[in-house]
């Protein structure tokens, strides 16, 4: 299972001079500074820093949820960012995980993994297929009729990936994915995203505010300071695939994550 | 470690379901123990006291004349024009409630201009305008369908802006990031959203849809059971007054309860089903 990253001809994303700024002209707050980033096809890319650095901001513009107050932004070659208005097109290569899995409550489980492809018009039988597959595929078998409110935090955390996925874009964006769920389950939910991201290819930018999940998931981590949230270093993370849980014993896991603790202590 | 729980052990939810069956069984065992209880209580007094028959009949008395009543063809024209016009209002206050909810709710001009006056029809006192509807509508079963509809409508409306305006961002950036249209993002998230809020509305909107029908017929026509109700009170026939009365209470329970029905089939994924 040889993970060959980024050698593609075109980056999956490219973020050129991009900037974000909230509130009123009175009281502007400068949320992100001018920020240049790409990342390869097949890609995983954290986001790590302390909170108020931006790294939120950063996804939600890259997810088109909200606009970049300057700078070009380019999903799989096609601009995302006319001005404050979203271009379609480009939205359909990304897929989002929230914090909160954000199932809809009203819908079994199967019809919220279905939803997108309910919204794109596909057959229903043909989306319960999709469905089903996509259930044993992030470990969740057995459970499509069930309510939401039926699941554990971290099933219904996987369903959220599953319906990012439904779609089969080539991205996906994670903001804190398991940031609400207990460690231990944090760490099951790891080893199977990046068994999910190994089987898939799929490029992923993860938001996080973990230094070991970052170090564990990465092949890239970007560091982000605050006030106001730029890039301060980003750093490789060389560990071969697949990483087992144990590889937090590891000296070259031990010595990134102390130099990202170092920096972060430095930085917030 | 509840994550890999196996497949076949049900989840504490569904656990907590069968206790809330079992709990469910209690108000079947004691409502008829109540009931029993309290015209027991009624009998007696009515036997022992010596108390005028014009003021209290006997409760035996009231269930001969309730039972003339649901053979009688006559009470049952008169059931058929209160459920009329009950429901023909309550359809009005619904179509306009919730339509003009969702508007409120999503635009916020509309919000600031509409407000003042939907406050003013709310504070005015309503039943107090029914002899203006009499005068305008008449007397036939138009001006009755008007008042039930009236005050119905508030708490229709009231309950769908709320529903609409407690959507949850998280859902809402799903469907965003999902590029859903307008019409896709009320379909699949507003209305179903907003459905507990809206039935909620329904349960206070059809009790006061029935309380409009019945005293608009206190007031005018010929028509329906509260004009029933006046013509025995003025004849002083009290037993089959009271009659009316229960009759017009079951008519509510009925009513009620259609719309619990109704949330359980229309929201069965949400907590207020599962009672």
């Amino acid at each position: 299972m040889e993970h060959v990253p980024m050698t593609a001809a075109q980056p999956a994303i490219v973020l050129s001079g991009i900037a974000k700024w909230y509130g009123t002209r009175d009281r502007p707050v400068h949320a992100l500074s001018s920020t240049d980033l790409s990342v390869g096809e097949g890609e995983f890319v954290v986001l790590l820093g302390p909170s108020g650095c931006g790294k939120t901001t950063l996804l939600r513009m890259v997810g088109g949820l909200i606009a970049p107050t300057s700078g070009r932004l380019t999903v799989e070659g096609q601009l995302l960012w006319q001005g404050e208005q979203r271009r379609p097109e480009a939205v359909s290569e990304l897929g989002m995980v929230f914090q909160d899995a954000n199932l809809f409550p009203w819908l079994s489980i199967e019809d919220n993994i279905a939803l997108p492809l309910e919204l794109k018009g596909m057959a229903r039988a043909e989306r319960r297929m999709k469905a089903h597959e996509l259930c044993r595929l992030v470990g969740i078998g057995g459970f499509e009729r069930r309510w939401p409110r039926e699941l554990s935090g971290g099933m219904r955390q996987r369903a959220a990936i599953a319906r990012a996925l439904s779609y089969d874009p080539k991205i996906l964006l994670m903001d804190e994915p398991f940031g609400a769920l207990d460690a231990m389950t944090r760490d099951a939910m790891n080893l199977e995203l990046q068994s999910i991201w190994m089987d898939t290819g799929k490029t992923i930018i993860l938001v996080t505010h973990s230094i070991s999940e970052a170090v564990f998931l990465a092949d890239r981590i970007v560091l982000l300071s605050p006030r106001p949230g730029k890039i301060d270093t980003i750093v490789d993370v060389p560990i071969p695939r697949p990483r087992r849980s144990d590889v937090q014993s590891m000296a070259a896991f031990q010595d990134i994550a102390l130099a990202l603790r170092q920096r972060l202590a430095a930085i917030s | 470690m509840s994550d890999l729980a196996p497949v076949g052990t049900p989840p504490s939810d569904v656990l907590a379901r069968r206790q809330g069956l079992r709990e469910g069984l209690l108000p079947w065992i004691t409502t008829p123990i109540l009931l029993g209880a309290l015209i027991g209580l009624w009998h007696a007094y009515v036997k022992w006291s010596g108390i005028s028959h014009f003021i209290l009949p006997a409760p035996a008395d009231v269930w001969t004349e309730w039972l003339r009543l649901m053979t009688n063809p006559r009470g049952w024209n008169h059931t058929y024009w209160t459920l009329y016009a009950t429901l023909a209002g309550f359809g009005w206050a619904i179509i306009i409630g919730v339509g003009l909810g969702v508007a409120i709710a999503r635009v916020r001009w509309l919000e600031l201009t509409l407000n003042p006056f939907i406050v003013a029809t709310q504070v005015i006192p309503k039943v107090a305008l029914v002899p203006l509807f009499v005068v305008w509508f008449g007397f036939g079963v138009t001006s009755k369908v008007i008042v039930a509809a009236v005050l119905a409508f508030f708490p229709i409306l009231t309950n769908t802006v709320l529903g609409v305006k407690s959507i949850d961002e998280g859902h809402r950036d799903v469907m965003t990031s999902l590029n859903a249209t307008r019409w896709q993002i009320f379909r699949r998230l507003e209305l179903p959203s907003a459905l507990p809020y809206i039935i909620t509305g329904l349960e206070v909107g059809i009790v006061l849809a029935i309380i409009g029908a019945i005293v608009g017929e206190y007031l005018g026509g010929n028509l329906g059971l509260g004009r029933m109700l006046i013509e025995r009170m003025n004849a002083f026939e009290m037993d089959e007054m009271f009659a009316i009365l229960i009759h017009m209470s079951m008519l509510g329970f009925l009513l009620y309860f259609s719309i619990g029905i109704l949330r359980r089939l229309l929201i069965p994924w949400h907590g207020s089903a599962r009672r």
